[in-house]
């Protein structure tokens, strides 16, 4: 394949950012157009919910790279510039206010956005951007008597520790039995939930949500078991939805996410990365969408690649870490609630222990809590294919 | 090219280390240490790896 004339990459945050670079570190200085919907430069999203929630970062501190880097790439930055629709066959893409661009290479990388629970209202929040993450802070800064959190998944479960941190009164409604079972399997569920309730959550599982009361602003949390919860903040966490709707019509597939080949390719000359990429991972032998930074950042290098002509498969172990009070949390690999499981260092009740999961012999995921160098050994385990017996006896 | 790392961030996650071991290590006593902090201009496209591949962007480049 020869090299493309210019790269337009749609999506300006973690995944466009680390393709531009990738596309300027590997020597392309053809045109490279970095387009988003946002007002602000490339940022980084996991402070939202932990450093710059907590009142501890100002927002500048964020930036993904320093503005004097980003105009060293040379890019066509575009911000609030939304992408309205993209046709694969003429090669155009429609931007929001009626201007088209002729393409040529693309790489869509528009994320994902925040699940919500019905429409909008005062005092209910969703976290996904700087702008929802200061909305949200102002909330917490205003003292109320209790935050609610929606969904124990990571985001819900960050946003209720910092909450706690900040001294605030918090409660967490979970429609699952424990916290994050479902990916992480009920027995690590209940560690999840009990590291809650130390730190003084009122935790409630098992229990969904009916919807909202109050005059205007939130007042209470209604639940499907007929109870309800004072709130004078809530916050929705109740997972994400790739941004793809701009696409339908496109001539691309898209099947909760941009469905791509192995290299992250989704067509001749069109690319995506992060967490709106759906693409066959050769390593476990199945397609995946991850919404892990790790991820956005190893992936929108490696489709940038793509586009410039490499053809090697995308097959990365995923990896994700969550900071929790002082608990690091990370997860290496890809796990089933049905995978077995089984502590293999430190202690659970000391909440410092790594723990392995095991599917068909093989080792496919490690979690660590307070555990950060284990995990990545486990992670290396992982890669070159180890038995989980194997990794269970390691000396690690 | 000096390598400057904010050991306030890192955790030790050796996310570096997977990428350039030559030059970042997280020992047994889970920390980071730097084993080369002036690397050459050759290892300059493997260090910003590293600085772009930090989850906790703890790693930065001076060029003084
Ligand atoms: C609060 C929070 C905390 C997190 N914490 C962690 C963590 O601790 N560990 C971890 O591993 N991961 C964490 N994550 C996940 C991680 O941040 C994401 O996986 C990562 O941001 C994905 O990057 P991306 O570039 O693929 O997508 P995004 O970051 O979602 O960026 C997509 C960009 O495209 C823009 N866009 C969307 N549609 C259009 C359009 N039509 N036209 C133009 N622009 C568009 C969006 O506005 C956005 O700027 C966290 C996420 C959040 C929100
Ligand atoms: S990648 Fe970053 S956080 Fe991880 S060990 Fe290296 S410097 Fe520390």
């Amino acid at each position: 394949m020869s090299a493309p004339s210019s790269v337009t990459i749609v999506g300006a945050s973690l995944a466009g950012l680390r393709a531009a670079e990738t596309l300027r570190r590997d020597g392309f200085d053809g045109p490279v157009a970095l387009i988003g919907d946002e007002l602000h430069e490339p940022y980084d999203r996991p402070p939202l919910s932990k450093q710059v929630l907590a009142g501890n970062w100002a927002p500048d501190r964020i930036a993904l790279t320093p503005s004097d880097k980003l105009a060293d790439l040379d890019l066509d930055l575009r911000l609030g510039a939304r992408a309205t629709g993209f046709d694969l066959a003429d090669r155009t893409l429609r931007l929001a206010g009626g201007e088209t661009l002729e393409v040529d290479a693309v790489l869509i990388a528009t994320g994902a956005r925040c699940r919500t629970l019905g429409p909008p209202r005062e005092g209910v929040h969703v976290l996904r951007s700087l702008d929802d993450c200061l909305a949200l802070r102002a909330d917490f800064d205003a003292a109320p008597d209790r935050v609610v959190v929606v969904g124990a998944g990571f985001i819900g479960a960050e946003v209720a520790a910092t909450a706690r941190t900040r001294g605030l009164d918090v409660a967490m409604v979970e429609a699952l039995d424990a916290p994050l079972s479902r990916v992480l399997g009920p027995e690590m569920g209940e560690v999840c939930a009990a590291v809650h309730r130390d730190h003084g959550i009122d935790l409630r599982t098992g229990v969904g949500v009916e919807g909202f009361d109050g005059a205007g602003r939130v007042e209470r949390v209604r639940l499907t078991d007929g109870s309800a919860i004072d709130a004078s903040v809530v916050v929705v966490g109740i997972g994400v939805v790739p941004n793809t709707e701009w696409l339908e019509g496109s001539g691309l597939a898209l099947d909760n996410g941009v469905v791509c080949d192995a290299a992250g390719l989704a067509a001749p000359g069109v690319a995506a990365a992060g967490d709106v990429a759906r693409w066959p991972n050769r390593r476990f032998g199945y397609s995946m969408r991850v919404e892990h930074w790790d991820n956005a950042a190893a992936q929108g290098a490696h489709s940038a690649r793509a586009l410039l002509g490499a053809d090697d498969p995308y097959e990365p172990v995923p990896w994700f870490w969550s900071d929790q009070y002082d608990r690091k949390i990370q997860l290496a690999g890809h796990v089933r609630p049905d995978d077995e499981v089984k502590v293999v260092t430190g202690s659970v009740a000391e909440r410092r222990f790594a723990a392995l999961y095991g599917r068909g012999g093989r080792l496919v995921g490690a979690l660590g809590f307070n555990r950060p160098r284990h995990v990545m050994r486990y992670r290396a385990m992982i890669e070159q294919g180890a038995a989980f017996e194997e990794a269970v006896a390691a000396e690690v | 090219m000096r390598i400057v790392v904010d050991f306030d961030l890192c955790e030790s996650n050796a996310v570096c280390m997977q990428i350039a071991p030559d030059i970042f290590e997280v020992r047994d006593d889970d920390f980071l240490y730097i084993l080369n902090e002036t690397p050459g201009e050759a290892d300059r496209e493997r260090v910003e790896e590293c600085v772009q591949r930090c989850p906790k962007q703890a790693i930065s480049i001076a060029d003084d």
